[in-house]
């Protein structure tokens, strides 16, 4: 992990999607009047006659995906993830993945990291409520290699997806040559004392963590967890059979998030204890990024003191 | 004696309502008020002014046709059934289980769905992503969305409309089934809409006043729609809910009901007079 090195993964989506852009003529993008902040605006740029700003109308900005993708195009449709899954639920419930359409929505800002504007633009619901759709599949990729490469693959892959990116910039984790696949988690380490689940900008914190506590004695390995649904079912038992402690991070709510999908299975397959971290239960507040993590406890000094807790 | 164009999609517009009170009845559910007071809109555009092929329901450049109202999903039906997209016979299945038909349509099991819809206020979004996506390919493809009057309470409906007329789409056409009626009672009285014209206007639309039970009006405000260059068109379409049955017009009640058997031979006979022969 290169710390000296940070990049927002909303910036990396911007980025790819005008190098995708570049290949693939079908792809179209939209915004609703935050093309600045969700960096589609370098789409929109170098694209114009394929770029799509529905202004503050996120239904609508749904809505019109739809269309484009039952046409025949490939719409990514961008704007803060709790406008997103939140404002436009039933529009992405009903208009996009009953009918299974070709949408991808990428949506950034997502998280208690999102920052100073506080509670009304902070999304902790978002993995929750995209999860539970029938063929949605949810990413949340943690650094700008993975975001860069994500981006490409969804827009080769038929369907539905969300995509979770944040505002905050954050560590570059992998090199160039880092090989991803769908559905399969990445191993990072391979402590035994304890498995650290972490999900989009919450891996870097993690890495931190598995650092400092290697400094003690403490050897832990982090699971990059890019792809939430489908959930890697394998990964997950096997780190519930080979380490001692296992721990869920994420920059969401405790209910419903990384944290529950992971329960969810070991409680099928293989039942042992879980500590969650994350929001519990409740909304932020206003104030910087790395602030926010420190004081609802999501930041590496909770994961090492939840590593060591006994 | 031989009928006129007119009087044989009057005939057809008789088809679909017929269809859909079989459908509505055999289901002993569904919307029949609403499907009766679109049908003679959906018999000018399948098999008057639509560049359609059954035989080929997925061709890129056909022209769309989204049901936005999908609870009156038999009356689109008893239409694509008629026009040769599936067998009659498969309108006995509407609402049950081991039918494709569903209460609401799906694009995904039943051949010439354009748009699944249902859930009230998203069509038109949707058609608007078809009328951009066809400007882009400059495919030449109309997109038609059907609307009930009650429907557009739904600010999505608005946000819409911002961007047909933002995006130029005169390929678009929105046609609002203004039966005046909604399930809780007048739609002045429920929601307060006011003047529905006014409205489309100053969202920038080029908009036509017709009697939507009339199939000459019908056919003339598609053909003026076609001429009008850069601005969508919307068609306020003034209709009667349940027209065709004597019990069912212009009742709110008949929203969502289905005839018991006696109201069901009425309304057969009903629509039956109105074939022209």
């Amino acid at each position: 992990m290169n710390e000296d090195k940070k990049i927002a993964t909303r910036q990396s989506y911007g980025e790819a999607l005008a190098k995708i852009g570049k290949e693939n003529k079908n792809i179209v993008v939209l915004d609703a009047d935050l093309s600045g902040s969700t960096k589609t605006s370098i789409f929109a740029k170098e694209f114009p006659d394929r770029f799509i700003n529905v202004g503050i109308a996120e239904q609508n900005l749904m809505g019109i995906s739809a269309g484009l993708a039952a046409y025949g195009k490939i719409p990514f449709a961008s704007t803060f993830a709790v406008f997103a899954a939140g404002r436009a639920y039933d529009q992405i419930r009903s208009s996009i993945c009953y009918p299974n359409l070709n949408v991808k929505i990428c949506a950034t800002h997502a998280g208690i990291t999102a920052g100073e504007d506080g509670a009304t633009h902070q999304m902790l619901e978002d993995i929750s409520l995209m999860r539970t759709m029938p063929n949605m599949q949810v990413f949340s990729p943690s650094d700008d290699i993975q975001t860069k490469w994500l981006i490409e693959e969804i827009s080769k892959i038929q369907g539905p997806v969300y995509v979770r990116l944040a505002r905050m910039a954050t560590p570059v984790i992998y090199d160039e040559n880092q090989k991803f696949e769908i559905g399969k988690m990445v191993q990072l380490g391979e402590g035994t004392d304890a498995s650290i689940f972490a999900t989009g900008i919450m891996v870097s914190e993690a890495l931190k963590a598995q650092e400092k506590l290697a400094q003690e004695g403490i050897y832990v390995r982090v699971i990059d967890v890019h792809t939430i649904k489908p959930i890697d079912r394998e990964m997950i038992i096997k780190c519930a059979k080979e380490t001692d402690k296992l721990i869920t991070v994420e920059d969401h709510s405790i209910i419903g998030g990384l944290g529950s999908s992971i329960c969810e299975v070991l409680l099928e397959e293989y039942p042992k204890k879980v500590t969650r971290i994350g929001m519990k239960d409740r909304f932020g507040k206003s104030g910087k990024a790395d602030q926010l993590l420190k004081y609802f406890k999501m930041d590496s000094g909770a994961i090492i003191e939840a590593v060591k807790d006994n | 004696m031989k009928i006129t164009k007119v009087e044989a999609l009057a005939n057809i517009a008789t088809d679909i309502r017929i269809g859909a009170i079989e459908q509505i009845y055999e289901a002993q559910s569904g919307h029949p008020g609403g499907s009766l007071s679109c049908a003679d809109i959906l018999a000018v555009l399948y098999f008057n002014q639509m560049n359609i092929d059954p035989k080929k329901p997925d061709a890129p450049a056909r022209d769309r046709f989204i049901l936005s109202k999908g609870h009156c999903a038999p009356a689109l039906y008893a239409t694509l059934a008629r026009k040769g997209y599936f067998d009659k016979e498969l309108l006995k299945g509407f609402r049950k289980i081991e039918s494709n038909l569903q209460g609401h349509p799906d694009m995904r099991k039943v051949p010439g769905i354009d748009m699944t819809t249902g859930s009230l206020g998203q069509g038109l979004s949707v058609a608007v992503g078809m009328a951009i996506g066809s400007k882009m390919d400059s495919a030449g493809c109309r997109v038609y969305c059907l609307v009930g009057d009650g429907e557009i309470e739904e600010g999505q409906i608005w946000e819409a409309a911002m961007s047909a007329s933002k995006n130029k789409l005169d390929n678009l056409c929105v046609i609002v089934d203004h039966n005046g009626l909604q399930i809780d009672g007048n739609i002045e009285e429920v929601a307060g809409l006011v003047d529905i014209k006014e409205k489309f206007e100053s969202f920038g639309f080029n908009v036509l006043k017709i009697n939507g039970n009339n199939i000459e009006e019908i056919i003339h405000s598609f053909e003026v729609a076609k001429t009008v260059k850069g601005v969508p068109t919307a068609i306020i379409a003034n209709t009667v809910k349940g027209k065709g049955v004597s019990f069912m017009e212009n009742k709110a009640g008949w929203h969502g009901k289905a005839p018991n058997k006696e109201e069901y031979e009425q309304a057969i006979n009903d629509l039956k007079l109105q074939y022209i022969i």
